[in-house]
């Protein structure tokens, strides 16, 4: 019997979701592979029952999505985050820690129809999670690694290196060291093929942190190429501002 | 050359070739069917591309390379004025990406591994540290019980154009090292380059000779060899220094110096240096599948000590951080390699200074171990 996928869409853009079915060419090859039993992004099909795989996309900012969280915990037997938002709580996350009334009063037309946790929070924090896919969006190449490996009873390669690895490895010329650019690869947990740096960008750190990263020492450099404090802080106040490496960086440069 | 035409090399006397000469050169190898590789800029940097003639040279360039930084500017008109770029020419013979072999399942499972790269190439600008670096991972790769056959099939079909070094960057430390801006053996033809683009050319094998003698020269007169001598040492007084006189005792027996702490509080784990390091050869091994399970290859990629996967055993990582990992480096480059391949691991190319992102500086890590601070 092929395994039961259901994907879960929580506080997000939907963009994981969507490189799911930009699979495009394999998407074929997983529905022959998988029975996606729950896919409200694809389909419009309910379900109800237990999933082998659950993907979950998104952080929870509602009381409503703490608890559906539980519920699908304990309808799954693998449950696995995709991307940011479900893996460090996503842009949104910069409420966390700022005045959510006033957020909500600047953003809204009617702040009296909203109704919201104060935080965006990480799927971890509520329930045990089996693998974390990081990315903002996730990559394509990453999520079908996933699925081939989950799917062969094997661990995924996703490494958690630096982006600088990857960087190097597709022959790119560093944008920092003979550009002078401000760039988080090398605090940056690799998977998206160093993307930006191929055309010429600095890393904007949309996979967050990767392994035993020096933000501190990253900082003061890219202090000393002349990039300002506050500018400083928000590099690491974007898409995984609420990852703890990140996140106490972008306060040592409040 | 390849690994064994040097011995049926003879020297011959320097000559003097003219910018028609080194055009020539480039056609000659072209028309033997190789692939000629040689410096080209791109992306503020050279690289090492495809070349088909003088004009895809980085003619009026120069470089500026200080711990962390790398720029290039408008300066004379030297096509090989710039020392090098990020990348050792480890990149083609030693790829950062190869599948090994590849099985399809079914009732009768079939491997497949692709067949050695035999590629006919030439390298162009092969500096003096490269050509070293080749040597050493010839060393690590073709000698000993495991050849590797696809580094081989590459190395063999190679011919290898150096050219000496009239220019340093700040971080060149070659010198150091005993490699010198001026190649020693392992070429089949070396330039050094003279004022407007004329160059003082000598082969170093067989296979160079023949090349050179169809090629429009000039005998070399002692202008010319002062001239290039002359240019070689201002390359070598241009350089930091890296004093290696009892280097490998000095670094095994301090492995808790209080140095590897400060260092780590600098050192990003980013891998950069090994990854731009001409000898650092490491890799890993990972095993793809496809989704429907019928297939599976082999692939090997590039891997670096820096990272958490590398020293991972059962229960974690044997060098959990910067301390441990900068230090096995280093003591790999400069102590242990000797006594593993019987030659330093250090070439005094000065990349891992330049492409760090915040510019740490091995020479000076080195002088700081032995107790003399200050720059280099």
């Amino acid at each position: 019997m092929k395994p039961r996928l259901g994907v879960f869409k929580f506080s997000s853009c939907d963009g994981c979701q969507l490189s799911l079915l930009d699979c495009e060419d394999e998407l074929l090859a997983i529905a022959d592979a998988i029975d996606i039993a729950y896919f409200p992004e694809a389909t419009r099909k309910d379900d109800v029952g237990h999933y082998d795989i659950a993907f979950v996309e998104g952080s929870v900012t509602t009381a409503h999505e703490a608890e559906l969280i539980q519920d699908i915990r304990a309808r799954s037997s693998a449950l696995i985050t995709l991307g940011a938002c479900a893996t460090s709580g996503g842009i949104q996350a910069l409420k966390n820690g700022a005045d959510t009334a006033e957020f909500i009063a600047t953003v809204y037309a009617h702040p009296d129809y909203i109704s919201t946790l104060d935080t965006a929070t990480p799927i971890s924090d509520h329930v045990t999670v089996d693998f974390e896919l990081r990315g903002c969006p996730i990559s394509k190449h990453q999520l079908l690694e996933l699925v081939a490996a989950t799917l062969a009873g094997r661990a995924p390669q996703t490494p958690a290196h630096a982006t600088c690895i990857e960087c190097k490895l597709a022959g790119h010329v560093c944008v920092m060291v003979a550009g002078g650019q401000p760039c988080l690869g090398p605090v940056t947990h690799a998977g998206c093929g160093a993307l930006c740096p191929g055309f010429a960008r600095g890393c904007y750190g949309c996979f967050g942190p990767k392994e035993t990263p020096n933000t501190a020492a990253l900082s003061a450099r890219l202090a000393a190429n002349g990039t300002a404090r506050r500018d400083i802080g928000r590099l690491f106040s974007t898409f995984n501002t609420n990852a703890p490496a990140f996140r106490a960086e972008a306060k040592a440069h409040d | 050359m390849s690994a064994s035409g040097q011995d049926r090399a003879k020297s011959t006397r320097p000559v003097v070739l003219d910018r028609a000469g080194l055009e020539g050169l480039i056609a000659a190898l072209a028309a033997e069917g190789r692939e000629v590789i040689g410096p080209v800029r791109r992306d503020g940097a050279i690289v090492h591309e495809p070349i088909s003639g003088v004009d895809d040279l980085p003619r009026g360039w120069v470089d500026e390379q200080s711990g962390g930084q790398y720029r290039l500017r408008r300066e004379g008109e030297a096509l090989f004025g710039i020392t090098h770029g990020p990348q050792g020419w480890k990149r083609i013979l030693h790829p950062p990406k190869e599948t090994l072999w590849s099985v399809e399942t079914g009732a009768a499972p079939k491997i497949t591994a692709p067949p050695p790269d035999d590629t006919r190439r030439a390298f162009l600008g092969v500096r003096p540290c490269d050509l070293a670096a080749i040597a050493i991972q010839d060393k690590v790769f073709l000698d000993g019980p495991f050849r590797d056959p696809r580094y081989g099939s590459r190395r063999e079909n190679l011919f290898l154009v150096a050219v000496n070094c009239t220019r340093s960057a700040a971080t060149c430390f070659c010198t150091s090292m005993g490699t010198r801006p001026e190649a020693g053996a392992g070429y089949d033809i070396v330039l050094t380059e003279l004022e407007g683009e004329t160059f003082l050319a000598s082969s170093g094998s067989v296979a160079g000779q023949d090349i050179l003698a169809a090629l429009p020269t000039r005998p070399a007169d002692d202008m010319h060899l002062a001239s290039a001598e002359a240019g070689i040492e201002r390359a070598a007084d241009q350089q930091r220094h890296l004093d290696i006189d009892g280097l490998p005792d000095l670094l095994k027996s301090n492995p808790d110096h209080p140095r590897w702490d400060e260092v780590a509080s600098r050192c990003l784990n980013c891998a950069n240096c090994t990854m731009v390091c001409p000898t650092c050869f490491c890799t890993t091994l990972d095993e793809v599948s496809t989704l429907d399970g019928t297939g599976a290859a082999r692939e090997q990629r590039w891997a670096s000590c820096f990272t958490t996967e590398f020293s991972h055993v059962h229960g974690g990582a044997v060098r959990p951080g910067a301390r441990a990992r900068y230090r096995q480096w280093m003591t790999h480059k400069l102590a242990t390699w000797v006594d593993q391949f019987d030659t330093l691991g250090c070439t005094g190319c000065g990349r891992c200074i330049s492409w760090c992102p915040v510019g740490i500086d091995i020479t000076q890590e080195a002088a700081m171990i032995r107790g003399e601070g200050g720059e280099r």
